[in-house]
């Protein structure tokens, strides 16, 4: 129930609508919660409500934060249970 | 207003949380991290259950570690008694049930809401609570009632819909609030001895709106981690390292893996509008019971719009379908495959308990990957 899938913004219709590309298909979604949105910003729509801008910078980030994280952490923790360190 | 080139986002920037090589890398990763320890993890979020069961990430995970579905489906917890109402309204003479399409089939004390509109109550699906303004601006000789259940998600949109119904003065427009806060049901799991967890995958959408504060009672006061966790499979496999790197080296803390979705303070627009229009009340939960500050009604200044105020409702006596464990399943006290129902007269054809009624329930994730 709380899938939210993304959305990119194509057309700002009036203070609180905008109209939406969603994997091809197009909607109308209320901006009310997003107000700051703009044309080309992709947003997580949720119940006809844009929910939150997604921020593509924040996701490449994200993965490489994940690419790294084995080797940040690694030395830090205790060696697994009847392991040798 | 036109986009320009270089701000139009690419579907690739995404792309990655479905890499099938960093995925493998990852669940080596786990496996490697937990060996043969024994850790205990809960996702709250419907979503969540739906993901794990689709990829199978049960069937990759080291023996130890252990995936438990907690009280994540809005429409699995919501009481018998708000089912009863809901139906009851939908009897009123005069008017229009509006919903979504996951509360139509759940099994209330006697009936549904689709078999009530199979019996011929106006009772209709909709896919935003805007549709329903919609249709009270269409029918002003009827009543509209917006049945509502959902999370902190779902929320900042229905209390944007009461603002728009007062600005169009619909009047004939109310809402029947069902909807809950998380956190509670969290901390409600934390104080159930019987079920032990040492770490949360936490809701992405819920913390989209809610930011990362009302999890921190978790490391507080039971030392437990939590991370928020978005919903592809790398996300996912990314929330289990993470948790299980915390658990391991004792350090709990709320970490976010979901950055690109979901701001540290949340979406501050939405909880503004939530606190304008709600406040908090007591809540009765399926499988939990009744939950202190749990719940939210409509504040004075929109009682107008609030259905249990507005209507005299006449309620069938509650009756708990037999047999069924939903309650259980929601505590994460048993898997699905363990209540004596589960395939054996409960199904999704042929639901009992609202665990396999929901898409997002359990019950139905665990039936159809055949996760069990």
């Amino acid at each position: 129930m709380c899938l939210a899938v993304p959305g990119a913004i194509t057309r700002i219709i009036d203070a609180s609508t905008a109209e939406v590309d969603m994997l091809g298909a197009t909607r109308n979604i209320s901006l009310r919660l997003v107000p700051e949105a703009r044309v080309g910003d992709f947003v997580l729509v949720h119940a006809g409500f844009g929910i939150q801008i997604i921020d593509p910078e924040e996701a490449r980030e994200t993965i490489e934060l994940i690419r790294e994280m084995d080797e940040l952490v690694a030395e830090e923790l205790p060696a697994p249970d009847g392991a040798t360190a | 207003m036109s986009a320009s080139p270089n701000r139009m986002p690419r579907t690739a920037d995404f792309a990655a949380f479905r890499d099938p090589d960093l995925a493998r890398e990852l669940i080596a990763r786990i496996n490697a991290l937990v060996a043969d320890r024994v850790i205990y993890l809960m996702e709250v979020c419907g979503t969540h259950t739906v993901s794990i069961g689709r990829y199978g990430f049960r069937s990759v995970m080291p023996e130890g570690l252990h995936l438990l579905s907690g009280p994540g489906c809005p429409v699995c917890v919501t009481a018998n008694r708000d089912i009863d109402r809901a139906i009851a309204l939908a009897r009123l003479d005069g008017v229009i049930i509006a919903t979504f399409g996951d509360m139509m089939r759940v099994p209330g004390s006697s009936t549904s809401l689709i078999a009530e509109k199979a019996a011929g109550r106006d009772i209709r699906v909709v896919y935003s609570p805007l549709d329903a303004l919609d249709i009270a601006a269409q029918n002003p000789a009827r009543e509209v009632v917006f049945i509502s259940v959902g999370f902190e998600t779902t929320t900042p949109a229905m209390a944007a819909c009461v603002l728009e119904a007062a600005e169009r003065g619909l009047s004939n427009f109310s809402l029947f609030c069902a909807n809950k806060a998380t956190p509670a049901a969290l901390r409600a799991i934390e104080d159930d001895p019987q079920t032990r967890i040492d770490g949360f995958l936490l809701p992405g959408h819920v913390s989209t709106i809610t930011g990362a504060a009302p999890y921190r009672f978790l490391v507080d006061e039971f030392s437990t981690p939590g991370v928020i966790t978005g919903f592809e499979p790398v996300d996912i496999l990314a929330g289990i390292e993470m948790l299980a790197r915390m658990v391991i080296s004792g350090a709990p803390d709320i970490k976010n893996a979901y950055p690109r979705g979901a701001h540290r303070e949340g979406n501050t627009v939405a909880q503004r509008l939530c606190a304008e229009v709600f406040e908090p009340c007591d809540a009765l939960w399926r499988g939990l019971g009744e939950l202190p500050a749990s719940g939210l009604r409509l504040r004075e200044a929109y009682a107008a719009f609030d259905a249990s105020r507005r209507f005299d409702i006449e309620v069938e006596p509650t009756v708990e379908p037999r047999g069924c464990r939903c309650g259980d399943v929601l505590r994460g006290r048993i898997a699905p495959g363990e209540c004596p129902l589960f395939d054996r007269g409960c199904t999704p054809e042929h639901p009992i308990g609202p665990c396999m009624v929901s898409s997002e329930g359990s019950c139905a994730a665990s039936f159809r990957f055949k996760d069990r």
